[in-house]
């Protein structure tokens, strides 16, 4: 008895601690707001938000409501996190692998990348990119064609819209591309270990991720037109391109910001996974006659990643959690729409606040909870 | 004996519920508000990051502009002294937050009246201290003319938080065009996004827009166009809750220019103590016990003519004599063609 007493006696009180603290928080910006007649509740979040934004994944105008004004602004959220990730995993492995090079230039070079952009805050690093491109960008009018058919200007990036016909047979023919990829790993994998035969499972995967999409141009009826972006003017000296897709100066600035900032860390993680894998591993894999390719790719690689993947997790959260800084170059993402716009029209400060702490959590709980698995999946499974 | 200390005791019980119910009836003439202020020896007030003419600091931090002056007034009416005023620089997006929280004890912030942010917010609005209308900007050489001229796809910068990004939809789609709002949150920003060729026009108030212009690289190549599409009164705020606050915020700022309306300036003000006309004298405290109504001394008034001046001097020194806005059109006295009318101090 008396140690079940000493063993829960603490916890109870800690948790009854809490409890109250968060009971007088509560209470106490209740009285506060009935005080200034201010009112509690979500039912703003169906009311016509009447206001409109630069740029959204999904179709939005002012006469929709604040739930889809905060909708828009969680898919750019989630838009530029997205690239950002992709963009500065590449670059991270690229630069960190090049730390590795016993290449003088390289490797200094990478260094040096990694040294200069980690050590500049990124809100500046934010500024930088978007303020010195627009400085340095050609008016519309003026932009010579990227490409043949992309114009990058002060306005955006203007690349040509694609128009599909029956684009649904298309994906089918990917996602049939995709399924016979895996069917085929698992088959190679199956005779690697039965009869020890090698096939070139990445030589075929390709072949079939190019081939099965092109018979559905051949005998699909799928069609693909470009829609170009065409020069419009819109005043005497002003133009715009109308036509295919634009890409805002804001998006891309942050982007580009976001990445380069980040995969200076994800460098450093990569760095420090392949230097983690002790020496004797890659000698002992090359004295039994296997290829520098095979002793990466068998040998190593397995072994970096776990090393590798956990403090990579943190830097994709940093850069979600990172990209509110958009607000500062008017690039609509959930804080500027939603805990800028949305709440300044409604005076709903708490309200709004909250929703959003809680969407950036889940953001992040939902990116840990993937590369947890992904970690789990890889890390050292004992026979 | 037991008798006399039951009589003794109810006496004190009808005393002390007597007493009660008078400073009961004192503390309703009181002002929180007011009582802080005094005790800290300075009024909170709330102004933009950088508005020239309505709230603008130097380079040794000196505040000015006609918005800085209505709190100047307030702290000279209740202080003693104009200068004893913490100015606290507030975005449009921070600025309710700071009032309602109680950080700022008046926001005078170049902002908008409008129903919702007076009723639903917790805000009070306590008078127009200047009439303004949303306006666009746009480069000479683009030709244009006139609003009717934008076209599809025009993109418009403009600022975080404010009526004007509401404005600017209800013109657009009311006359069907697609248009690409940029919204900024600091009016820097947007200055230097629409001065580097982002955008194609800039919206804000005329008055913001007139003072902005001059921060562009090169003001003269830029026009504003004649139309308002809005009703922008702009107006000093106070929280809900403090009646008498909020009274002497309003009457601080009636006093300056009803002040201008009756002649009375800053350096006339002690003269018109003798004046002829009793609402002049009432103007300067000569008459009537006008500051005891919110529990101020009598010359309350008088020191805010002396030490700020009236309507017009703050006028003159922070909008028209800076060349932002030489001609007053609506700010001028209704007595003058205007539409500036305050309730008579008596």
């Amino acid at each position: 008895m008396n140690n079940i007493i000493k063993k829960f006696l603490p916890q109870i009180l800690a948790v009854l601690f809490v409890v109250l603290i968060f009971g007088f928080l509560t209470i106490n910006a209740q009285t506060n707001m009935d005080n200034r007649g201010i009112d509690f509740g979500f039912g703003f979040l169906s009311q016509e938000s009447s206001f409109d934004v630069q740029f959204s994944l999904i179709e939005y105008s002012g006469s929709d409501s604040y739930a889809r004004a905060f909708l828009v602004g969680l898919l750019n959220t989630l838009l530029v996190s997205f690239i950002s990730i992709i963009f500065c995993t590449i670059l991270g492995v690229i630069i960190g692998v090049a730390r590795l090079s016993s290449n003088y230039l390289i490797k200094n070079s990478a260094a040096w990348y990694v040294e200069f952009f980690r050590n500049i805050p990124l809100l500046l690093q934010i500024f930088f990119w978007y303020y010195a491109a627009l400085r340095a960008l050609p008016l519309p009018e003026k932009a010579n064609a990227w490409f043949g058919v992309t114009y990058m200007t002060v306005k955006g990036y203007y690349i040509p819209a694609m128009v599909w016909e029956n684009l649904n047979v298309f994906l089918y023919c990917g996602l049939a591309a995709i399924i016979s990829i895996i069917v085929l790993r698992n088959y190679a994998n199956n005779l690697r270990d039965t009869q020890g035969k090698q096939i070139p499972v990445l030589l075929y995967s390709i072949a079939l991720l190019i081939i099965l999409p092109l018979l559905s141009f051949l005998f699909g009826g799928v069609s693909l037109e470009f829609e170009l972006p065409q020069l419009k003017k819109l005043s005497k000296i002003s133009y715009i391109y109308e036509g295919g897709i634009s890409l805002p100066p804001e998006l891309i600035a942050l982007v580009l910001a976001l990445s380069l900032y980040t995969s200076t860390f994800v460098a450093e993680c990569v760095r420090a996974g392949i230097e983690g894998v002790s020496k004797g591993q890659k000698e002992a894999a090359a004295s039994v006659g296997l290829t520098p390719n095979q002793v990466l790719k068998l040998v190593i690689m397995p072994q970096a990643l776990r090393i590798i993947i956990p403090p990579t997790t943190n830097q994709y959260l940093n850069l979600t959690k990172n990209s509110s800084l958009a607000a500062a170059i008017a690039y609509p993402d959930l804080v500027l729409v939603f805990a800028g716009t949305a709440l300044m029209q409604t005076g709903k400060a708490i309200e709004i606040v909250s929703i959003t702490m809680l969407t950036y959590l889940t953001i992040s709980l939902t990116i840990a909870a993937i590369m947890n698995w992904y970690n789990k999946k890889i890390e050292i499974k004992e026979k | 004996m037991f008798k006399l200390v039951k009589q003794l005791t109810s006496l004190v019980a009808m005393f002390a519920v007597l007493f009660a119910f008078s400073t009961e009836t004192m503390a309703a003439k009181k002002s929180k508000t007011l009582e802080n202020t005094k005790k800290r020896g300075f009024v909170r007030c709330g102004v933009s990051q950088g508005l020239p003419g309505f709230s603008n600091a130097d380079e040794s931090g000196n505040w000015t502009g006609i918005d800085v002056d209505v709190c100047r007034a307030v702290a000279a009416a209740t202080l003693g002294d104009a200068t004893k005023v913490k100015f606290t620089p507030l975005s449009a997006k921070e600025r309710f937050t700071a009032l309602t929280s109680g950080e700022i004890d008046i926001l005078s912030r170049n902002t908008t009246w409008t129903l919702s942010r007076d009723a639903d917010i917790g805000l009070t609005f306590v008078g127009v201290n200047f009439y303004d209308g949303q306006g666009f900007m746009v480069r000479k050489g683009s030709g244009i003319k006139s609003t009717s001229e934008f076209k599809n796809g025009t993109s418009v910068c403009t600022n975080l938080g404010t009526t004007t990004e509401l404005n600017m939809r209800d013109f657009f789609d009311s006359r069907g065009i697609s248009y690409e709002p940029v919204v900024f949150e600091k009016a820097d920003e947007v200055v230097a996004a629409y001065d580097a060729g982002r955008c194609d026009t800039y919206t804000t108030d005329k008055s913001g827009l007139a003072a902005q212009r001059t921060k562009l690289s090169a003001p003269d190549d830029h026009v504003v166009l004649p139309e308002t599409i809005s009703k922008e009164p702009l107006g000093p705020v106070v929280r809900q809750g403090d009646s008498v606050w909020e009274d002497i915020v309003r009457w601080s700022l009636n006093t300056m220019i009803e002040a201008e309306e009756y002649g009375v300036n800053s350096s006339n003000a002690d003269m018109m103590k003798t004046s002829n006309n009793p609402a002049i004298k009432r103007l300067v405290g000569a008459e009537g016990e006008l500051g005891a109504a919110f529990g101020l001394d009598n010359d309350w008034n008088l020191r805010i003519i002396k030490q700020v001046g009236n309507y017009g001097e703050s006028y003159k020194r922070n909008i028209a004599d800076t060349g932002i806005l030489p001609d007053r059109g609506p700010n001028e006295l209704w007595t003058k063609g205007g539409i500036l009318y305050v309730p008579p101090a008596r």
